[in-house]
């Protein structure tokens, strides 16, 4: 196990009204709940079922105050290293791809003929040099 | 005359039905007595005027058996159908059936019986100016600037079919009569698809891959659900 619950560790709501939302565990209440918050959101607590954990951690004591979480959270930088993780890059490009007009497809659907036309050119050109 | 007044209640409702003051209280509020005792013990009145003499009816000479049901009042006037908020003029709408289902198309406006007026353009999709239904369209929200149009000469009375000619059935000319059927497009309405698709063009072409967007017809492939569709 690399990834530990702890007051700090960042995590991602995966199911309920907040789907999607990054949040910090700021406390841990019994066996299956811990006390969860960000900076745009009320404190509040959610079952660990609903969290998946992530690999960014914040320095805080136990239940800060929002301005001093607020200020951890930047000082470890939380939002640039989640979008720059696989995995936050992932759910960016999956939002994007949702959010793709009629418009968006067809246009996509001509790009990715025209990159898999180049590829096979290169393809050609590399099986007759074999 | 002054324009009336809608008469204001002096008694202020309790519960519906129910008014504050009883029928005493109500005179006294009025100044009833006050009227009657200008006018000497009476309260002023208007003589009937004298009807004018309505002229002496008949008896019917029929009465029908059974009583003929009459059908109610309804003055009803149908209103034309409310534009949903993603369609404005200009909109790309992909229709959903008839002889273009799938194909994408320009909306030009809406026409008094609340249908869509809609053009290809001709030379790209092949849809020439045609009434749509709102119900059978889905609308994008891919705009095209369509202030160049002039759409101010179609509406309904554009589209009517014409009236057939009575033609008399002889058995040997039947075959030669079917023959002359064929409906040619009038020339005028030609022109007027040519001036509407020229100023579309242009709106058209200045916005890359539009042109092939709009000629390429719409369908769902694997995976595609609609209700998680962005159009």
């Amino acid at each position: 196990f690399k990834r530990f619950v702890e007051i700090g560790r960042v995590a991602l709501i995966n199911y309920g009204k907040d789907y999607g939302r990054l949040v910090v565990i700021v406390d841990v209440i019994d066996q299956t709940r811990a006390l969860v918050d960000a900076p745009d959101m009320v404190r509040s607590q959610i079952n660990f079922k609903r969290l998946s954990l992530t690999d960014i951690k914040v320095d805080i004591k136990r239940v800060p105050k929002k301005k001093d979480l607020v200020k951890a959270m930047e000082d470890a930088d939380v939002k640039n290293k989640w979008e720059k993780s696989s995995w936050g890059r992932k759910l960016i490009v999956k939002k994007r791809r949702a959010s793709l007009n009629d418009f968006d497809r067809f246009k996509l659907m001509l790009a990715k003929i025209k990159r898999a036309a180049v590829v096979r050119q290169e393809l050609a050109k590399l099986k007759k040099t074999a | 005359m002054a324009p009336k007044k809608p008469r204001v209640t002096r008694n202020p409702e309790l519960i519906r039905g129910i008014g504050k003051y009883s029928r005493s209280q109500m005179y006294h509020k009025r100044g009833i007595w006050a009227i009657k005792a200008k006018h000497g013990g009476a309260f002023p009145r208007h003589d009937p005027k004298p009807k004018p003499h309505a002229p002496a009816q008949k008896p019917p000479k029929f009465y029908p058996a059974d009583d003929v049901k009459r059908p109610l009042v309804n003055k009803h006037k149908p209103k034309p159908a409310k534009l949903r908020a993603s369609i404005t003029p200009g909109t790309v709408l992909i229709l959903l059936a008839g002889r273009f289902k799938g194909k994408r198309v320009v909306f030009l406006k809406q026409l008094p019986s609340g249908l869509l007026l809609v053009t290809g353009p001709f030379k790209i999709n092949g849809v020439p100016l045609r009434r749509v239904n709102q119900s059978y369209v889905i609308g994008t929200s891919t705009k095209v600037d369509i202030s160049g149009v002039n759409v101010d000469k179609f509406d309904d009375k554009y589209f009517a079919k014409e009236a057939k000619k009575k033609k008399t059935k002889g058995e040997g000319e039947f075959f030669e009569a079917e023959k002359e059927e064929k409906n040619v497009l009038p020339q005028e309405k030609k022109d007027d698809q040519k001036t509407v698709d020229t100023a579309l063009l242009k709106a058209i072409e200045s916005v890359p891959d539009l042109k092939s967007y709009l000629g390429a017809r719409f369908s769902l492939k694997a995976g595609m659900k609609p209700h998680e569709l962005v159009f």
